[in-house]
């Protein structure tokens, strides 16, 4: 990391800059903070009129919460997104870095080809498929179950391929080739020497896959109308009807939702950044 | 696959797979050899074809058809959909509606870079601004339309905020086509700037350091700097960047869907090709849709690919 050397120059550049970085803070803030405000007011202060900036009476008021929570499914919610989670990102896990060690470390026939096919696949918008891709997965009679989302989750994600694909490279090749020597065929070389060695991606696609499966919509809306099958986007999205203009309620499902990622992206900062980073650009 | 079960069985032989000396091997040997990457690209080559290609070709299939997507029977009808999708103006209109979403993105884009810049240098609490500035692209969309759906709510936040501010409006800010697109836009830049900002901020942070150094014995300004040494550094991000908009705006649906379901003119293109399918089983005519989506959108990247050739693939 480089940073750059504090350039002196005049008190009115840096304050503005520190203005302009404020202004920033306060527009992506406060509609987040006014969401917890609403959250934890009663139906009677909502009915007040007081306006959205006005404290809540009882700060520790969390009956919203409790009413958002059951009405809202949400235990199943969160329980569907683990299911899901925890298949899928292991699944694109063991998959992408089978496939990248397969190219990095392999000449065979059609291998430019099979680069290829996981290149091109990247221009493919998963949103312009989804009418003939609803086809197909309804044709295994996986609609409306919990494995549809988890295989597309697994099948349609290329960016993990190109991740493991950079890391396999910079592992040296006389690894693999004195363990041959030892006697150790392809599979043993993959599973006690690449993945081990693979730690750091494995960590990238885990924290990009894991919050992109948490957060996706589309997804799961398409293909589990169920409600007892609702993950936390679907949940929270049903949630708003019956409870029409009850921002109280529909404020705290939301800051139920938002929590998990909060806690995650504190914890882990640094390598969301790196994971979001290395993603994009490969 | 036939392939992988004789593998299995020889595991032995396997090992002796690798890159350097195929010519001097048996024949045999050499053809277990050629075996062993087929085991282990069987599965994510049978999840990429089924997933990715199929559907695309099937697609294309589909948009040539009439299928109402239940029924055992669907006809041929040429290019029927691809007439009736450029010749009735109102299925074409939502293109419109990308307009909002790219010009979004041309501001999402200069603000992004504008922070990035200032956020490379020493700024105090330049962890907490960070964290702020990049935090939005992780949350739930669903709950991100929902944090809006209250800010623009009569009485609602932005309300409120204008009010405290003397503005006393009294608007309903998602209730004409222009104010409400300009709304969601809005919402949509407030949700990917993140992204853009950590990406430039890594490919900023990626530039010797020694060049600032030695430009600013130059007398180089901030001004200069970004100009000769960012702007040029960065160039692959900010076209892969420009890319990730595009395709991006065409294919806008979580925010409005969520926020308005497609009313007062804000139905996007993903939106009106989901109702088409899903609410009006008309699959021929939504694949149709979808296919020139995916068109416009490759003939972007192409040209992209043109214009920024410096933008390193180098996968084989």
């Amino acid at each position: 990391m480089s940073r750059m050397p504090r350039v002196s120059r005049g008190g009115v550049a840096r304050t503005l800059t520190y203005l302009s970085l404020i202004a920033a803070s306060v527009v992506v803030l406060l509609p987040l903070l006014v969401v917890l405000l609403t959250s934890l007011k009663s139906e009677k202060e909502m009915a007040d009129d007081s306006g959205a900036l006005q404290l809540p009476d009882d700060p520790l008021n969390f009956d919203n919460y409790v009413t958002a929570f059951q009405d809202g499914r949400m235990l199943s919610a969160f329980g569907n997104t683990a299911f899901i989670l925890l298949f899928s990102v292991t699944g694109t896990v063991i998959i992408g870095s089978m496939a990248a060690y397969a190219i990095d470390r392999y000449t065979f026939r059609f291998r430019k080809l099979v680069v290829a096919l996981f290149l091109v696949a990247t221009l493919v918008p998963g949103v312009t498929t989804q009418v003939a891709t609803f086809q197909i997965v309804d044709s295994f009679g996986m609609f409306d179950s919990r494995w549809a989302p988890i295989v597309l989750y697994m099948g349609t994600d290329i960016v993990s391929i190109y991740i493991f694909l950079q890391f396999v490279r910079s592992i040296p090749v006389s690894l693999d080739e004195s363990a041959r020597l030892d006697g150790a065929n392809a599979f043993t070389i993959y599973r006690k020497i690449i993945l081990p060695l693979l730690k750091p991606a494995i960590a990238t696609v885990v924290i990009v896959k894991g919050i992109t499966v948490y957060n996706d919509f589309y997804i799961p809306f398409l293909y589990m109308p169920s409600e007892d099958l609702g993950v936390i986007s679907t949940s929270l999205f049903r949630f708003k009807g019956p409870f029409g203009a009850h921002w109280e309620n529909i404020s705290a499902g939301a800051v139920l939702v938002i929590l998990p990622t909060l806690l995650v992206f504190l914890f882990l900062q640094r390598y969301i950044y790196n994971g979001f980073t290395r993603g994009a650009t490969k | 696959m036939t392939d992988t079960t004789e593998k299995a069985a020889r595991p032995k032989e396997a090992a002796v797979a690798g890159r350097p000396a195929r010519s001097r091997a048996p024949r045999r040997l050499r053809l277990r050899r050629g075996l062993t990457p087929w085991l282990f690209l069987a599965a994510p080559l049978v999840l990429l074809i089924t997933f990715t290609y199929a559907p695309v070709a099937n697609m294309v299939a589909y948009s040539f058809t009439d299928w109402d997507g239940v029924s055992p029977e669907l006809s041929w009808t040429g290019a029927g959909n691809y007439v009736e999708l450029f010749t009735r103006p109102e299925l074409f209109e939502v293109f419109f509606v990308s307009g909002y979403y790219l010009a979004a993105s041309a501001v999402q884009i200069v603000v992004a870079l504008y922070f990035a810049t200032v956020l490379s240098f020493n700024v105090r609490f330049r962890n907490f601004f960070k964290g702020v500035l990049f935090f939005p692209y992780l949350i739930n969309g669903v709950a991100i339309g929902f944090v809006f759906l209250y800010f623009f709510q009569d009485g609602g936040t932005l309300d409120s905020v204008l009010g405290l501010l003397g503005v006393h409006s009294d608007r309903a800010w998602l209730g004409t086509p222009v104010s409400a697109n300009v709304s969601l836009a809005g919402v949509s830049v407030w949700r990917y700037l993140g992204l853009n900002f950590v990406l430039f901020l890594g490919a900023i942070q990626a530039v010797p350091g020694e060049l600032y150094e030695a430009a600013e014995l130059d007398g180089a300004n901030r001004w200069h700097q970004f100009r000769y040494i960012i702007a040029p550094g960065i160039r692959p991000v900010l076209s892969l960047t420009v890319i990730l908009s595009i395709s991006g705006s065409l294919s806008a649906f979580e925010v409005p869907f969520i926020m308005t379901g497609g009313a007062t003119g804000t139905e996007t293109f993903v939106i009106q090709t989901v109702k088409l399918a899903f609410q009006f089983n008309k699959t021929g005519l939504a694949s149709a849709a979808a296919v020139v989506l995916l068109l416009i959108i490759l003939a972007v990247t192409w040209v992209q690919r043109r214009l920024v050739p410096d933008d390193k693939v180098d996968l084989v």
